[in-house]
Parts: structure tokens; sequence; C-alpha cells
């Protein structure tokens, strides 16, 4: 380093990895969070643990076909049944409306949009009615007897084979989501001719007409330069979230005032979306949501089938508790889209990719579009940095359970379809796989997706992802496994894989929110959900930390919004731990400020000659001050700004609200993250895998697995350790055997429970699964870190595919998940034997 | 019901299913099994609509008390447990005997209580999340391990993870870490995070046999 300049050497220095808790008290050191006790010990209530007087319960109907209109409804028997207190029926929920939520963002209404309950129903198993009765058993005596008129409709099941000539449409307008500018996407009638369809026989993905598209660079001068140019085809499978906890609910009416109790990712964001499905003023609902078991993308606002339970205790008068089972939480529980791919890439000698030509037809689903085919274009252009790419992608509906985001949605199929191709040029360029990855990871600050408008394309905050691929080559001893020879021994072969992954991580913008109580406690509001990945408590160190107190005198508010929390992000995209470490790091800094200045009036002086240390503010120097409790107790007394009378004007309107609220009860102090923050926020991660596969019953285990993060600061190791492994596994599902099969005569679902569709267990993965990070902080935020809950699902999935494909060959798969029979079929004929265009088999 | 014939399948009807029957019944698969799974688990309260589902008043050991409960013959443990007996720690991911979130000990061994009709276990000693801890609040080793191990994510699983734990420790109070997660393989975690399950498990067999760090002592 001597030959660098001071700017040059401090860099150099700032983008060092460094032992966790470097430079901190709180922040990267292990602790226990404050919500454990109750769920080790069974206090934590969940949705379905809540209980109120005079209870009923609901039960849902659902559609038996995958497309049908609902042309009659005869509840006469069941309503005169003892226990049966009413049903609900489509025409009773809430329709599409334009809605402006209290921030003031108007909200459009979607004429396609999904419904609670529908009178055409768009796949089976969706919700048509519900019935409410003093229990499930009448409720279930009473579905028995309700006639039902269905008409059936024309449905398709198969992105592909709605896009054949004549073929059906998912909808009676419609089969594929046009999005022109920054329209919202349209419902628009889209059919390939016969010659589109010729490339299928080849086994290729057929390319006719997409209405979405971009590119940079010269693509075919790229292709035209490259030394090898592969032409690859991929189907990435559709797989349920599958939360453990179903989205059930119980709703409650008092004095005009919806009090809900569901499962959500962001405790703050779901009142304006009930609300907005509701129909009501968010100030006519409390939404309680202590612990949520789990969501991964799908409870991001809770789920619209919340409105059955709340709207059934408005009509009804009393209570309603809505319990979701395993087969339903399947049919509404939503789903990653399925994408099957055609993608040419091509490579320089030494691996180096020179161009990419991405071809998507992606699933919709039978509501909306969504960005999976848009974000698989973004992050295959920002983690393999080609210089020229184009994308192309077709969002096509059909009559299947509705999609929405899954953890890293696109992101994990983008790596999924890339990976395995840059594993295979590597094997025939001769490139040792570490190697082909590292000349082509992003770094620093790098580009990724098309030009916008001013010819400016985006690019990350910051990206070390090369050092994580060096220190995890190392740590998995990457050289040691490739170089150990034989890799076969009787019916077993052994083979590696590693893989990069990205995804987003992190937002801005967002509130904090402190009541320094007069005890002295400081008392932390949090408006995030609770889904234990514990970003609802660890952004709050980087509270604590700027008041330099002890976590001990830290108490965190959550989970019922009668309790007056702050504007907080959606829990999704991997916002949390980047936007509310901001948050409370601003925060923090508000707060000395007011303690700073309740000491300078009550003591004498000016509020930068005091300082905050041990609980107490105190002059410079030592000699008077106030402990915490004094503070507090004096801010009461000044009133204003230092107790909550007045707010700090430039929070959002929910968090002033909140203020008001909680007026007087000390000093009370909130600050919005007005921090810069230049360029996109992404995590990044280098996944390696050995698996040993047995070629003879095409089993195969994986035997060995590490994640290096580059996910900036390190907030709390543990929970990131969790977040790194967990989300890695989630990934690992897609390739080792999570998928959907449906029945494309009837449209009917054959795999709905978990042990036909089952996600990995404790013996699918190895039972010493690693993981590290850099912990290098990202200059663009003030704490330096950023999310990482979606960033590893791509890489736990392709580092599998890499490490089957090095033990088997690059003849044995084209779609994934890869099974025991996608083994045996194909090793033995030396191609993949399974169709790797047609959905749900 | 839409497209059924014959939908009532309730207990103690004739079963004769026709090939027309069946087929439809496979077209009408989700709401008719959703509908008809829940035959099987009324709450109760007493206030039934159909005398076909009479309830009767039994007495069973629930965490070391005699509790005196009016359970149906078909209930289920976990529904006796959860809305009976209020001792909602005991959570049904599944209601199938798929994912282990219902797990308690019977006489100490871990049954999946989704699976158990509450009047097979008059005789057995039941055991559930909320009677591990001591009297006095002190955690049990393996609560306490996932305490100081920060097990789990969203937890739906873990009351079920950790009675199977408690379980298999009394079989195999030293095991490796393969033969835990064999031994806890009947249980399902969403969030994935087996790795830190496993880390907080093993401490809790370590816990279990050699007694909680002196510091943590209560």
């Amino acid at each position: 380093m001597a030959d660098l300049d001071p700017v040059g050497a401090a860099k150099a220095e700032a983008e060092k990895p460094r032992p966790f808790g470097t430079g901190y008290k709180l922040i990267g050191k292990d602790y226990s969070t404050n919500d454990l006790v109750a769920k080790v010990t069974g206090r934590s209530k969940y949705a379905e643990d809540f209980r109120a007087e005079g209870m009923l319960f609901c039960r849902l109907v659902l559609s038996p076909m995958p497309h049908a209109r609902v042309k009659r409804i005869n509840a006469e028997k069941a309503l005169a049944m003892p226990g049966v207190r009413g049903i609900l029926t489509p025409d009773e929920v809430p329709g599409h409306a334009d809605y402006v939520n209290d921030n003031g963002t108007r909200i459009r209404a979607d004429r396609w949009g999904e419904l609670a309950l529908a009178d055409e129903p768009m796949y089976q198993g969706e919700p048509i009615l519900a019935v409410a009765a003093v229990d499930e058993l009448t409720c279930a005596e009473a579905i028995e007897r309700i006639e039902i008129e269905m008409e059936p409709l024309p449905f398709a099941t198969d992105p592909l084979e709605s896009l054949r000539p004549g073929s059906a449409n998912a909808r009676e307008d419609g089969n594929v989501w046009v999005q022109e500018g920054r329209q919202e996407p349209q419902l628009a009638v889209l059919k390939w001719t016969n010659e589109d369809f010729a490339a299928e026989k080849e086994g290729k993905l057929p390319m006719g007409h997409a209405p979405e598209e971009w590119s940079f660079g010269d693509v075919d001068a790229g292709f035209k330069n490259a030394a090898l140019v592969l032409d690859e085809t991929f189907l990435t499978p559709d797989v349920s979230h599958q939360c453990l906890e179903p989205r059930t609910t119980m709703a409650r009416w008092e004095n005009g005032k919806l009090f809900l109790y569901t499962g959500t990712q962001s405790t703050m964001q779901t009142v304006p979306a009930i609300a907005r499905w509701m129909h009501m003023d968010e100030d006519k609902i409390v939404f309680i949501s202590e612990y949520t078991g789990g969501g991964f993308g799908s409870k991001i606002t809770g789920a619209l089938t919340l409105v059955i339970p709340a709207l059934l205790s408005r009509k009804l008068n009393a209570p309603v508790m809505m319990r979701v089972s395993r087969e339903e939480e399947h049919f509404i529980g939503r789903a990653r889209p399925g994408i099957r791919a055609r993608t040419k890439v091509g490579f320089a000698k030494d691996g180096r990719v020179t161009a990419v030509d991405m071809f998507l037809v992606s699933d919709a689903g039978s509501y909306g579009s969504n960005g999976d085919g848009g974000a698989c274009g973004q992050i295959t252009s920002l983690l393999y940095q080609p210089p020229a790419m184009r994308w192309r992608n077709v969002t096509v509906a059909t009559n299947t359970p509705p999609r929405s985001a899954q953890s890293a949605p696109g992101g994990m199929q983008a790596i999924a379809i890339m990976e395995p191709i840059l594993a295979k040029a590597a094997r025939q360029l001769g490139v040792d796989q570490v190697a082909l990855r590292r000349v082509n990871c992003p770094e620093g600050k790098a580009e990724f997706g098309p030009p916008n408008h001013e010819g400016q394309r985006g690019h990350a905050t910051s990206c070390f992802l090369k050092q994580a691929l060096d220190l995890g080559a190392e740590q998995f001893k990457w050289n040691e496994r490739v170089a150990r020879r034989p890799r076969q021994m009787g019916t077993k072969v052994r083979g590696v894989g590693v893989s990069l992954s990205t995804f987003h991580g992190g937002s801005s913008g967002f509130d904090g929110l402190i009541v320094i109580t007069p005890e002295g406690r400081v008392q932390i509001q949090s408006g995030v959900g609770n889904l234990g990945t514990e970003a609802l408590i660890d952004v709050h160190r980087a509270a604590a930390e700027v008041l330099d107190v002890p976590w001990e005198v830290c108490d965190i508010v959550w989970g019922d919004t009668s309790k007056h929390l702050p504007y907080t992000c959606h829990s999704g995209g991997s916002q949390t731990i980047h936007a509310m470490t901001r948050a409370g790091h601003a925060v923090g800094l508000e707060c000395v400020q007011r303690l700073k200045e309740v000491a300078a009036k009550k003591l004498g002086g000016q509020p930068d000659d005091y300082v905050i240390a041990n609980q107490r503010v105190a002059r410079k120097g030592g000699g008077a001050g106030l402990s915490f409790a004094e503070a507090a107790q004096q801010a009461i007394r000044l009133g204003g700004i230092y107790d909550g009378h007045d707010v700090n004007p430039e929070v959002n309107k929910v968090t002033k609200t909140s203020v008001a609220a909680l007026a007087g009860q000390g000093l009370v102090a909130s600050a919005r993250d007005n921090y810069s923050h230049e360029g996109d926020s992404f995590s990044f991660l280098a996944c390696f895998a050995e698996v040993e596969a047995d070629v003879e019953t095409g089993k195969y285990y994986i035997t060995d697995y590490l994640a290096y993060a580059d996910v900036g600061t390190v907030i709390h190791p543990a929970a990131l350790g969790g977040q790194v492994l967990g989300r890695s596994t989630l990934g690992i599902g897609h390739a080792i055997g999570q998928k959907w099969v449906i029945d494309p005569q009837y449209g009917v679902t054959v795999a709905e429970r978990f042990y036909q569709n089952r996600p990995p267990t404790i013996l699918d993965v190895p039972v010493d699964m690693k993981w590290n990070a850099l912990n290098i902080p990202d200059p663009e935020t003030p704490v330096g870190a950023r999310g990482c809950g979606e960033p590893p699902v791509g890489g736990g999935c392709a580092a599998i595919l890499n490490a089957l494909a090095d033990a088997l060959g690059d003849n044995i798969f084209q779609r994934a998940p890869v099974n025991a029979d996608t083994i045996l079929t194909s090793y033995e004929a030396g191609r993949p034997m399974q169709n790797p265009l047609l959905a749900h088999i | 019901m839409p497209e059924m014939d014959d939908p009532r399948q309730s207990e103690g009807a004739q079963r004769k299913v026709t090939r027309r029957q069946f087929i439809l019944g496979v077209i009408a698969g989700g709401a008719v099994v959703s509908a008809a799974s829940y035959r099987l688990l009324a709450p109760g309260h007493g206030r039934l609509s159909s005398a076909n589902w009479s309830e009767r008043l039994i007495s069973i050991n629930v965490n070391g008390k005699a509790r005196r409960v009016e359970a149906m013959k078909q209930e289920t443990l976990a529904w006796t447990l959860r809305y009976k007996l209020g001792l909602t720690g005991t959570k049904l991911g599944c209601d199938r005997a798929e994912c282990g979130a219902c797990t308690v000990l019977l006489d100490d061994v871990p049954h999946y209580s989704c699976s158990v009709l509450t009047h097979t276990v008059r005789n057995k000693k039941v055991t559930t999340i909320e009677g591990l801890a001591a009297a006095d609040g002190k955690l049990h080793p393996v609560q306490q391990a996932v305490v100081d191990q920060q097990g789990f994510q969203c937890a739906f699983c873990m009351s079920g993870f950790i009675m199977a734990t408690v379980g298999y420790l009394k079989q195999n109070p030293n095991p490796t870490r393969a033969e835990l997660a064999h031994g806890i393989s009947g249980n399902l975690c969403r969030c994935q995070d087996y790795s830190k399950i496993l880390d907080s498990m093993m401490r809790g067999a370590e816990y279990t046999r050699n007694g909680f760090p002196a510091e943590r002592r209560a």
C-alpha cells in the first residue's frame, strides 16, 4: 500500500473485510432478540391464537374448475340450519376503485384485479363463497347444502400453449400482459404462428413476437467476436410460498372500528392495504400482527382474503375467525412464476461474456402481471456484466393460482437460467469455474439494465463480490475439491458447483420514532412486520448505538397499530435492514439533539456544550447533567417539539399521527431518513456446493454448501446467518424437488400438499452448511448495511444445478427441479429426456 | 357443492362410490377435500347443530395437571389443546401429519397432535410447549439453548421442533449432529433455518446433559 496516495490508501482500507462488530458496541454483535422467550414458551400469538367473545368461524367454498362463471347460488337450506349465521357472496365484496392512501399516493383501480371472492373464478381453488357459523363443523355441513350452479369456461394452464394459434385464452379479453412505458400493464391477445413454433421440435423454446424488449451495446458484434456461443433452453419451476402459517385471519368490530388479526410482512404498510380492499378510512382500522409464520413475498401487506372475515364480522355483528387449511393455502397462498427461457450467450476465450440475448416466457397465473421477467433481465445484466444484451419478454396469463413476488422475484430465475450456461461454457473453454465467474463479476458501482431516457444506466451503490468469491473459494477449498480424483467411486459420482448471486438490498426515506420515558427507558416504536428475520428488532440497534445506551434499557414496541408506530418500509425486496437502520440512525441523532437542547434549557449553555454518555446528557468535560429519566420529565414540562405536542415537520404523515398520539409520554423524537442514496442497493453472494449422485438410483445428496456474502455492515451475525443459509435452502428447493403438477386436460392441480410438493427438510441439506460475510460497509448508507433476505436464493439453486452438471455432464437437465427420475432417464440416454417446455409436469 | 351428485360423506355413511362420483370427486378435489376435512374438527362450544357430534366429558393429564374437557370422539388432541384448553403454543401447520408443527409429548414420546384423537390419550401424560419451563419460569435447557443461539426465524414450527428434540434427547442424550437431524426430521421449517435450528438443538442437548452455563442460571 506504500505507493498509494492517502486518499487511495483510505479507500483501500474502507474496502477491506473486517471482523463483525468492528467499531461498534452493539452492531455486529450477537444477542438474543426481545421476542424470543415468548416464542420458546408458546406465549407468542399468531393470528389463529387470538380469541374473542362470541367468535364465529367461517369456511370457504373453492372453485372446482379452473375457469367458470357462477350462475346461481341457493343457500336457503344452509341458512336454515341451526348454528349457521350467514354467508358472504362475491357481490358483497367491495369492487375495484381508485384509492388515495394517507400518504397521498393514488393507487389506480385495476379492472383485471383480484377480489376476495370471485363470481368468475380464474383458477381451481379460488374462493367463491364463505359461510359463517358457530363452529367449523356446522360450516362444513352448511356448505354441503348450498347449491351452486357454475358454467365452465375455456381455460389455459400452460403459457406456451396459450400462445399457439387457435388456443384458449385464460381470460375472455386476452392472454398476455403488455406494458407500455410507465402505464399499468394491459391485457391483450397474442398468438404466435405455426412457423414460430417450429423450434420446439428441436427442444428449443420458440420465439415469436414479444411485447416487451430492451437492449444495450452491440449484441451482434458481441456474438461475432465470441470464441464460443451457447444457445440454451431452460425452464424454472413454479414454486408455492408454502408459509408454515396459513393466511388465517380473525376480525372483529368495535364502535365502528375494525380490529384485524393476521400475519403480515409489514405492519404499517398493511393498514392502507386493508383500507383499500375494504373501501374504508385508515383511521378506522386497528391492525394486530405480533408474529407472522412466514411470508417470503406472499404476505407483503397481509393477504387479500383477510376481507372475508372482516366483512362477515361486520355483517353478522360478531367476531369471525377464518382458518385457512393447507390445501386452501396451496391455492390462495401465492407462488413464484415459472419462466421458460431461451438464452444465447457469447464467451471470449477466457470466459468473459461478450453478449447475451435472453428471451423469456413468464407465467403470470390468473391475476395481474408480474415483474419477474423484467427483474430477470435486470439481474442478468448486473450479475454477469455483459457489454451487450438484448432482453425480450412475454408475460402470459393462465388459469393457475395467482403468482406474486417470492424471495428474489425474477432474480432467482435469472441465476438459475444463466449459471448452468456459464458452467457449460467453462467446461467447453477449459476455464476454471471460479475463474470464469471472476472475469464476469460485477465490481464497485457496477452498471445494470438498459439506458434510461437520458441515456444513463442504473448502477449499484457498491459491490465487493470478487472478494467474496475469492475468500469463498479459499474457505470452500475449491481448488482441492476440483483436483480430487477420481470423482467416481462405484456408482457414486461427485461434483462441485459455484454460483454468483444477487438481488436488491435496500430503499430509503422512512421514519424512526423513539420515546424516552420518564423512567429513563428508551422505547423504540417499530412498524416492521415480525417475520422472525429479526429485522423488526435488529434495525433499532442503529438508534441505540447512536444514543450510546446498553440494549437492556431499550424496549421495542411492535405488532399493533394502536400502539402508534412510524411510517415504515414494506418488508419485501430485502429493504428493511437498509431502510430502517437509516431511519434508526436518523432518529438516534434527532434524539441526541433534543436531549442536548432539553439539558441546555434546564442547565444553561448551548446544546453543543453537552454530550451523551451513560444514559445521561451532561456538560462536556464533566459537570451538571440530566439522566435520561430527568431529561424525559423535563421534556414533558417543556412540551412542544420535546414531548410530541409539536412534530418534526419532515416526517411522513403516518408518523405525525403516531407522534400526536404519543405526545406527553416522555421525550418524543421522530425523524425521517434524508440521507443521500446514490445508486441502487444490491447485496451479493458467492455460493459453493458439492453433491454426490448415485447414477444407478438417480438419488443425490448435497454434501457441502458455503455462501459468502457481501451485504455491507453485518448488523446481527446470527440473524444474518439464518437469512443467508435459510434463503439459500429456499433456492435449493427449486433445484432438488419443488414444482407444481397440473392436469392439463381438466386444469386441476395434483400436487397441493407438503407431501406432494415438499420444501427441503433437514435431511435434504448438509448438517453443517456454512456462511461468511465480508462486513465491508456500503458507502451510500450511514450504517453501511444492506438487506440479505433474497440475494442468496438464486445462488442456492444454481450452485446445486452446477454441481450436478459437474458430476453428471451437461446433458442431463433442461429444467429444474432435477429429480431422481430426471437423472436416471437422461444419464442412460445421454441427453435430457424431460420435455423442457411443458408446464407443470 | 357444485358438480357433486351426493357430496355427503359424513362419518358412518355408506361409502359406495361410483366411478362417476370418483371422477367428479377428482375434478372437484380442492373444494371437497377442504370442506370435508373439517368435518372432523368441530370446535364444540356445546352449541352443536347436529346430534351426530356428541361430546363426552373426559379427564386428561396435560402438563402435569388433570384437565376435564368435553371432547367429541373424533376430536384431535391439537384441537382440544388449542380450542378447549387455551394452549395455543401447539401450532397447526398442515393438520395432516406432514409438518410436525403440532408435535407434543405423550409419555415423553413425540407425536403429531393433529393426528392423535383426544380420547386415546386419557391414560397418557401430555406435555406441550407451555409445560416445559419450570413453575418459577426457568426455561427448559432446550428452550434456553434456542434463546442463547438465536435459533429459528418465524418460529411457527418452533414448538414442534423443541418438543421433538426434547423427546428425542430422552432416547439419545448425546447425539451427533447427523443423528439429531435424523431424530427431528419429521418437522418442517419453511424458513429453512435448519443450520441455526441444529446449532440450537445441539446446544440444548449439551445443556440437558450438563446444565446451563453458570451465568445463565435463574
